[in-house]
């Protein structure tokens, strides 16, 4: 009897609790790889956040350079009281808010209308829409000097070194992502809930309105971040197309202005950095939280 | 509170016919079940009455207006469907009131029909609730609450409880039963469950391919299907069906079912099957619970036959036995002390007085 007892628990395999200790090694590596990422991307802005807080002298002096010895905020100062800083960052603000604007104004409708509305070559046009996202940008400046120059050769108005030419150009950049992502989210929205508005008397534009952008807020909010991001960061197209200080945005501007010949004013190209980084990232802290949230959850079975 | 007409309904979607000309009156006040098997046009004919699909001919008339071109808004519908479609962002009171507040009613008024709907529905303390909070069957109640709120003309229900588990549905069905006994709104309801269909209607619509079938009461349905398709589609376990011939003897007809096996047709059916003697392709059909175990007094029209028991089910109340004639598997029911045992033989009555004949080459019963 004793052996056929013993002989019933032989087929259980490895030490007991081996599962949780796979696990607990699995963990072991996560964390391993993650702080290892960590370190790898959070470097250069620690980098640029202990240079900023440098004095000129103590940057190039030959010592430790991941250490601050005299923390000072002179390059703030120096920084924020000069008038073309505060420019540029105005110029950034104003056309970063405005192209989200447009961006988020054209791409929802846009997204909605391929989603929802079928008509015909409706699909084409989606894809077509993805497929200009795909022509880089450094391909397009040559063709739109040549545009600029035709706008002003038919109707007198001139495009080239405004910021605010920086409004139209950007969302050929943003609305064909931002579109793809909405057309994305739309569709991931059941086909009931609007037949449901549709019943209850909504026309399309309160189907849009009422019940789809409040479903698919966290895909609206990812497109703004996206497009927030892009045109906050866009580097090519100003310093292309902006030269005087005045209409300069901030990316260019730090570069353009803080580089003076073979003088790279590095304390300040650094704070400057650091500043012009902050209000994607203040963005993103507050609405990150409305991005994770779920809004689908109980719409339909679930 | 309207009557229904569809007349020569038709729907193609390419050069698919999905629904090949559908006449249909539904009387005002009446509970109407459209069921069929799935791809049979039932769902696809509810949303041409919705209003969400385009008719491709043919005449939608609600309430004495053709309505074939009007939008779903303007047609006073409410429909419920089957994965509930709740607007997720918005609590249960807002999903009731969002159709009357599109339609700028007054506050109060509102406020006084979602409070009576959610008292119809007993869903009162859910009232500020998200969708998400709710469990399958409150989201039901708040779709049907939705409905009954815009007061409209028709109410349609597309597979409304086929999301729910087996109990809730059938605690639903009963609930959607008494709403429609306080509210006595025109009802469409879709299902692919006969049991939804016979429990719920006045009168069931059974379609198949396209087309309908046959519409009666849940009783004319049961007991006098015109088609094999509806004798077959309607009850469970499923009516059998048997090849046979129909033979002449002595001025009376008799039923053949095998060589060793035949029984007399019953007096009142004489007149009627006697041109269909000696026709090819005819079947028997016979419901599981005409087919009995042996009883000391027998009726007329009852014939008492030996048969090798293949499987036995018992279901508690009653016993279902399995054998075979003349190819076919056949159900029937027998009382649980009858004794069956697979494997052995058993005497068994049928009750021919229920019996129908079938004409397998048109479907037809006849």
């Amino acid at each position: 009897m004793a052996d056929i007892a013993v002989a019933g628990t032989p087929g259980r395999r490895g030490a007991y609790g081996s599962i949780s200790r796979d696990r607990r090694w699995a963990m072991r590596w996560s964390y391993f790889f993650l702080a290892l990422f960590a370190i790898f991307f959070l470097m250069p802005p620690f980098y640029m956040l202990i240079t900023s807080l440098k004095s000129s002298a103590e940057i190039s002096a030959a010592q430790n350079p991941w250490w601050v010895f005299g923390p000072t905020l002179e390059n703030y100062v120096a920084l924020l009281g000069k008038n073309e800083f505060l420019i540029f960052f105005r110029n950034s603000a104003l056309v970063s808010i405005c192209v989200v604007t447009i961006t988020m104004l054209i791409s929802v409708t846009a997204a909605f209308a391929l989603a929802r509305m079928k008509f015909w070559g409706s699909a084409t046009l989606a894809t077509g829409v993805f497929l200009t996202y795909l022509i880089p940008d450094t391909l397009l400046f040559i063709p739109l000097f040549k545009m600029f120059a035709f706008v002003r050769d038919t109707t007198g108005i001139e495009l080239m070194n405004h910021w605010w030419t920086l409004i139209i150009i950007y969302p050929t950049l943003t609305v064909p992502f931002a579109t793809w992502i909405m057309i994305g989210y739309f569709a991931s929205i059941p086909k009931e809930l609007d037949e449901a508005a549709l019943i209850d008397g909504a026309s399309w534009m309160q189907t849009l309105t009422k019940i789809f952008i409040p479903v698919a807020l966290p895909g609206i909010i990812a497109a703004t971040i996206f497009s927030f991001t892009v045109s906050w960061a866009q580097f090519l197209y100003p310093m292309a197309f902006t030269t005087s200080t005045n209409e300069l945005v901030l990316p260019v501007g730090i570069v353009t202005t803080l580089i003076k010949g073979d003088v790279f004013n590095w304390g300040q190209i650094m704070t400057g950095a650091l500043l012009g980084a902050a209000p994607p990232l203040i963005i993103y802290a507050f609405l990150m939280d409305y991005y994770i949230a779920g809004l689908t959850a109980g719409a339909t079975k679930g | 509170m309207a009557q229904v007409t569809l007349r020569k309904v038709i729907k193609k979607y390419d050069e698919v016919l999905a629904v090949r000309g559908v006449d249909l009156d539904i009387a005002d006040k009446e509970f109407i079940v459209l069921v069929g098997p799935s791809g049979c046009g039932k769902s696809t004919t509810l949303r041409m009455i919705a209003g969400l699909e385009e008719i491709s001919g043919g005449d939608i008339v609600i309430g004495g207006d053709v309505v074939n071109d009007v939008p779903p808004k303007d047609r006073d519908i409410a429909m419920v469907f089957q994965n509930y479609a709740l607007y997720p962002h918005m609590n249960v009171y807002e999903n009731m009131s969002f159709g009357l507040k599109l339609k700028k009613t007054p506050r109060d008024e509102i406020d006084r029909r979602v409070k009576q709907a959610a008292q119809i529905l007993d869903i009162t303390e859910l009232l500020d609730r998200k969708p998400k909070q709710l469990s399958g069957g409150q989201r039901q109640r708040v779709a049907m609450g939705r409905a009954i709120v815009r007061d409209p003309k028709v109410f349609l229900f597309d597979e409304p409880l086929s999301n729910l588990d087996a109990k809730l549905r059938v605690q639903m069905r009963t609930e959607i039963k008494k709403v429609h006994q306080k509210v006595r709104t025109t009802t469409v309801y879709v299902t692919h469950d006969q049991v939804e269909a016979m429990t719920l209607a006045d009168r069931v619509v059974v379609m198949n391919a396209g087309l309908i079938e046959q519409v009666g009461s849940p009783n004319d349905l049961y007991h006098s299907p015109t088609t094999k398709f509806v004798a077959g589609f309607i009850g469970s376990p499923a009516m059998n069906f048997i090849p046979c011939h129909l033979e002449q003897a002595a001025g009376a007809l008799r039923l053949r079912l095998t060589d060793s096996l035949s029984m007399p047709v019953p007096a009142s059916r004489t007149a009627r099957y006697t041109a269909f003697v000696g026709r090819p392709n005819l079947m028997l059909g016979l419901r599981p619970e005409h087919i009995m175990e042996t009883r000391p007094h027998i009726e007329p029209d009852q014939h008492d036959f030996n048969m090798t028991i293949e499987v036995v089910e018992p279901m508690g109340m009653e016993t279902l036995v399995y054998f075979t004639v003349n190819g076919a598997e056949i159900c029937g029911r027998v009382n649980p002390n009858a004794g069956a045992a697979a494997g052995q033989s058993m005497k068994l009555r049928a009750d021919l007085s229920n019996m129908h004949l079938i004409d397998d080459t048109t479907g037809k019963v006849l």
